[in-house]
């Protein structure tokens, strides 16, 4: 019986580099996943994500410069604050287009977004994060005591990839620590050999 | 008068729990062996609110039940979106439920999971059908008590013109009763949330205490005052979401895989112990990794005390996709305060003697999941712990004894020096039923029975 959902990458090559081409609107028609909160962005090589862009309030820009350090500091201070979210990379970007400024916020996950959305917006508030998403126009003021409106906001803001790369597809945070520790392991086996 | 007009809710600031207010059902569990669902639906709201008329003063309150040791048998009353509709709640307000109990279980299939084989299309006694409106859930204290309940609603019902059985199920504990236990022989009831507030002993590794506002609607939850509740206040207030599921066992197939599994009958019990992470006796395989210890298994001190993280971070004991461990990762999961659940329910179905086949006889569990959030709480925890595939970075794994199997998934169990892997693990469930209710308080069941059509 065939499994609801997209194929599972999981016997995939890792050594093997892999391309995704994605049809406009982002989802593969015929598996659409549908999540708790909406269909789920598909899986790629380049895992899991999204590309939230949105327009910056007035002052936004100046606002976001500043509270880069207040969510470095927590993290500092924290490291594995944001380990629940179970990212690879996050990115935040401001440009303009004709004199407005907008930012970009993109996310690398091993996990769809909807699965542990409610997970995300209890960590934005502890983490600061929040604040950095006050400064964009459409931000929901019930955030705080409604995970929904967060995911909606961020649906709504979305702009899926139509092509997306890998050099080690399909390959997870666990996994990439997981290497790298057996190194750091026969590393020490080799030391202790000597 | 429109709902407009009614007083607004008004939260109890210090969470205070209105004992008298709320139905028994998700605060306590009396001794009953024996009960009965009866699935209703109302021809017209006047005839359902006539039968809720006459029910009310048989609902259970929290306070009666659990100072009450004469009682025999325990009454709740449950509605489904499409219930609340038809009993005559007006537009407005039902746009104010959440989307989840709108919609209902058998629309959300896909995001639980039910689907092949547990799909609603194959679902039995009309509970995917949009004219499931009520449930009577009675519980009592043996098979005749049970009986007798039953012939007076039948009685009341006649009276009732223009409510109509949908379906109904009987249900009885499995013997012996000295202890709670499904078909399968495991120990069940070992773990539940302790409510701030209610007054209960914790056991050793509940947790901490989680504020009402997780199972009961009006109240502080663990993330604040209570917000976005349905409205008008009188009708959400003190009530509950309850995610009933009918989820029939096979106990052959489950009997066979062990056999096929294990070539004694003490690697049978492992097999069954992994695929669980407690043994059948109850003892967890954190506290009992190698051999089954019936004692700690039935001592409520020593039985649920016990973490992931620290004691069995790689699942030498109990592995990471076994079904306790999913279904409660304890302190391997991030914000479990906010996913408690308060599981009420019983078996149905006769026992099948060891040895027996396959007689063709459904038989089950047939439980409800209590919460304030069926998306957050209920939902999470079949999209996310049961069937998310790549839980804990397993890769092909579902909850092997509660998730949506088709011979597609594997089962991994850790082990020095390598793992075994069971591939294509049979289905041992199939849910044959279910739907999302209302549990109202018992003020909304009276602001309910007053209702005038087009109110």
């Amino acid at each position: 019986m065939a499994t609801p959902g997209p194929a599972r990458p999981n016997e995939s090559d890792w050594t093997k580099p892999a391309a995704k081409a994605i049809p406009k609107g982002g989802y593969f028609e015929d598996k659409v996943e549908r999540g708790r909160y909406g269909p789920i962005f598909p899986q790629t090589p380049a895992c899991y994500g999204f590309s939230v862009i949105a327009k910056l309030k007035p002052g936004g820009e100046a606002h976001l410069y500043n509270h880069a350090k207040v969510i470095e500091k927590g993290i500092a201070d924290n490291p594995t604050l944001l380990a629940s979210l179970k990212a690879h990379y996050l990115r935040w970007v401001i440009f303009t287009i004709k004199g407005d400024s907008y930012m970009m916020y993109q996310g690398i996950f091993d996990t769809d977004f909807d699965k542990y959305c409610e997970d995300a917006s209890f960590i934005f508030g502890q983490s600061g994060i929040k604040s950095a998403f006050e400064a964009l126009e459409g931000w929901p003021e019930d955030y705080a005591t409604n995970p929904a409106s967060i995911v909606k906001f961020f649906r709504e803001h979305q702009w899926p990839s139509f092509l997306e790369y890998s050099e080690h597809p399909y390959v997870s945070c666990a996994e990439i620590k997981g290497a790298l520790k057996l190194k750091a392991a026969f590393a020490d086996m080799l030391d202790l050999m000597q | 008068m429109t709902i407009l007009q009614q007083p607004p809710s008004v939260s109890t600031e210090d969470g205070t729990l209105e004992l008298e207010d709320i139905q028994h059902f998700l605060m306590s569990r009396p001794p009953a062996r024996a009960a009965r669902y009866e699935f209703l639906t109302f021809r017209n709201a006047a005839c359902g609110r006539a039968w809720l008329t006459g029910l009310i003063d048989k609902v259970g309150t929290a306070r009666a039940v659990g100072s009450s040791l004469v009682d025999s048998r325990w009454v709740t009353i449950g509605f489904t979106w499409n219930g609340l509709q038809a009993i005559g709640v007006d537009e407005v307000s039902l746009a104010t439920f959440p989307e989840d109990f709108r919609q209902g279980m058998a629309a959300r299939a896909d995001i639980l999971g039910t689907t092949g084989a547990n799909h609603p299309d194959r679902w039995v006694g009309r509970l995917a059908s949009p004219d499931l409106h009520a449930i009577a859930i009675l519980f009592a204290r043996d098979v005749a008590e049970r009986d007798r309940c039953q012939k007076e609603h039948e009685r009341y019902l006649e009276q009732c013109e223009g409510v109509e059985f949908l379906s109904s199920l009987d249900l009885e504990a499995l013997p012996p009763f000295d202890y709670a236990h499904e078909h399968f022989g495991y120990r069940d009831r070992l773990s539940q949330p302790i409510i701030e507030g209610a007054d209960v002993e914790p056991t050793p590794g509940s947790g901490p205490p989680i504020k009402p506002g997780e199972f009961f609607l009006g109240y502080p939850d663990e993330d604040g005052p209570a917000a976005g509740m349905p409205q008008p206040g009188i009708l959400s207030r003190n009530g509950s979401y309850a995610a009933y599921l009918r989820m029939e066992e096979h106990v052959c197939a489950f009997r066979n895989f062990l056999a096929e599994h294990g070539e004694t009958p003490e690697q049978q019990e492992l097999i069954a112990a992994k695929l669980m992470g407690r043994w059948r006796s109850g003892a967890p395989l954190v506290l009992a990794p190698d051999k089954d210890d019936p004692g700690l298994g039935a001592d409520p001190q020593r039985t649920n005390n016990f973490n992931y993280g620290e004691t069995d971070p790689h699942g030498y004991g109990c592995p990471l996709g076994a079904h306790i461990r999913r279904m409660n990762p304890r302190d391997t999961a991030v914000n479990m305060n906010r996913r408690k659940m308060i599981r009420r329910g019983g078996t149905y179905g006769p026992p099948l003697p060891e040895g027996a086949s396959e007689d063709g006889i459904e038989r089950g569990i047939a439980a409800f999941v209590g919460c304030a959030s069926l998306v957050r709480q209920f939902e999470f925890a079949m999209n996310v712990w049961a069937n998310d595939p790549n839980f804990h970075d397993l890769g092909n794994e579902r909850d092997p004894i509660f998730g949506t199997q088709d011979g597609t998934f594997d089962m991994t169990i850790p082990k020095r020096p390598i793992r075994k892997k069971i591939r294509s693990l049979p289905a041992f469930t199939t849910i044959r039923g279910g739907a999302y209710f209302f549990l109202p308080g018992i003020r909304s069941l009276r602001y309910l029975a007053s209702l005038s059509d087009g109110q």
